[in-house]
């Protein structure tokens, strides 16, 4: 049975290990290919924004059951600076030139369940699910 | 790990052979752009065939990667994207509109062959 796995963020090498530890865990739980794919892209958008912004972090992975179905937890955390302005961070920039370029709104697209809390000056952390088909 | 280039012809050939980290990919564009020099290449194939991500970092630079060669005068191609990778760059909003791209090498070598016969002066291509 696949176990919870914390991966400290620091470098971009940790950022790979992070997806792949994902992908090992998604793997077990019979993830689709496509889902395990979508699951990593988004792990690694997280994890990146640590690395960028914050310099140092954790991702957290947990499995979670819940009515017949398995997922997987993602809690990416660090004591950065935070985010400043969440509306705008939530708005999809890669088009218009707007939005921060954190990747945030891309990364809601690719998983179930999406939750951001963050404060200037404390830090911030990102809660990412992703559910099996049944 | 270092990314190899291999030059064939007038053509570069980056086969991309384990998950890239950042890192990675910011030394690729780097050797690319000096190699394309050195070697007064045409064309530049991106084989992604083994990446089994290309989250935001690594769509724009391989992007970054195809407007730089551009302006050096050399196409680049990148070939390979896995349909699963497919989905997710559209999910992410990453989109290559502005680059060209190919099933696999070697459509990706047809793409460019036939893009240097289109240019009037190419000596007997």
């Amino acid at each position: 049975m696949a176990h919870d796995v914390r991966v400290v963020i620091r470098t971009d090498a940790d950022v790979v290990t992070a997806r792949q530890e994902a992908r090992t865990i998604g793997a077990s739980l019979g993830f689709s290919s496509t889902d395990l794919t979508l699951l990593a892209t988004a792990i690694s958008e997280v994890a990146r924004n640590i690395t960028t912004y914050a310099g140092e972090g954790e991702v957290a992975l947990r499995v979670l059951s819940e009515a017949g179905r398995d997922g997987i937890e993602v809690v990416a955390s660090d004591s950065g600076p935070g985010i400043a302005d969440v509306e705008l961070a939530m708005q999809d920039g890669y088009t218009t030139g707007n939005g921060l370029g954190l990747g945030l709104p891309g990364t809601r697209r690719l998983v179930d369940d999406f939750d951001l809390q963050t404060q200037p000056g404390v830090g911030t952390t990102i809660r990412l699910v992703k559910w099996t088909r049944a | 790990m270092a990314v190899p280039i291999l030059k064939q012809g007038p053509w570069l050939i980056a086969s991309i052979q384990a998950a890239l980290t950042d890192t990675d990919v910011l030394r690729l564009q780097d050797d690319v752009m000096v190699q394309v020099g050195r070697f007064r290449s045409r064309g530049i194939i991106v084989d992604v065939t083994s990446l089994d991500v290309m989250d935001s970092f690594v769509s724009r630079s391989l992007r970054g990667i195809a407007h730089m060669t551009r302006l050096r005068g050399a196409e680049t191609v990148i070939v390979g994207i896995q349909p699963e990778v497919a989905f997710a760059m559209v999910q992410l909003g990453m989109s290559f509109e502005d680059v060209h791209t190919a099933l696999d090498l070697e459509e990706g070598l047809a793409f460019l062959q036939r893009q240097l016969a289109r240019e009037p002066d190419a000596g007997g291509a």
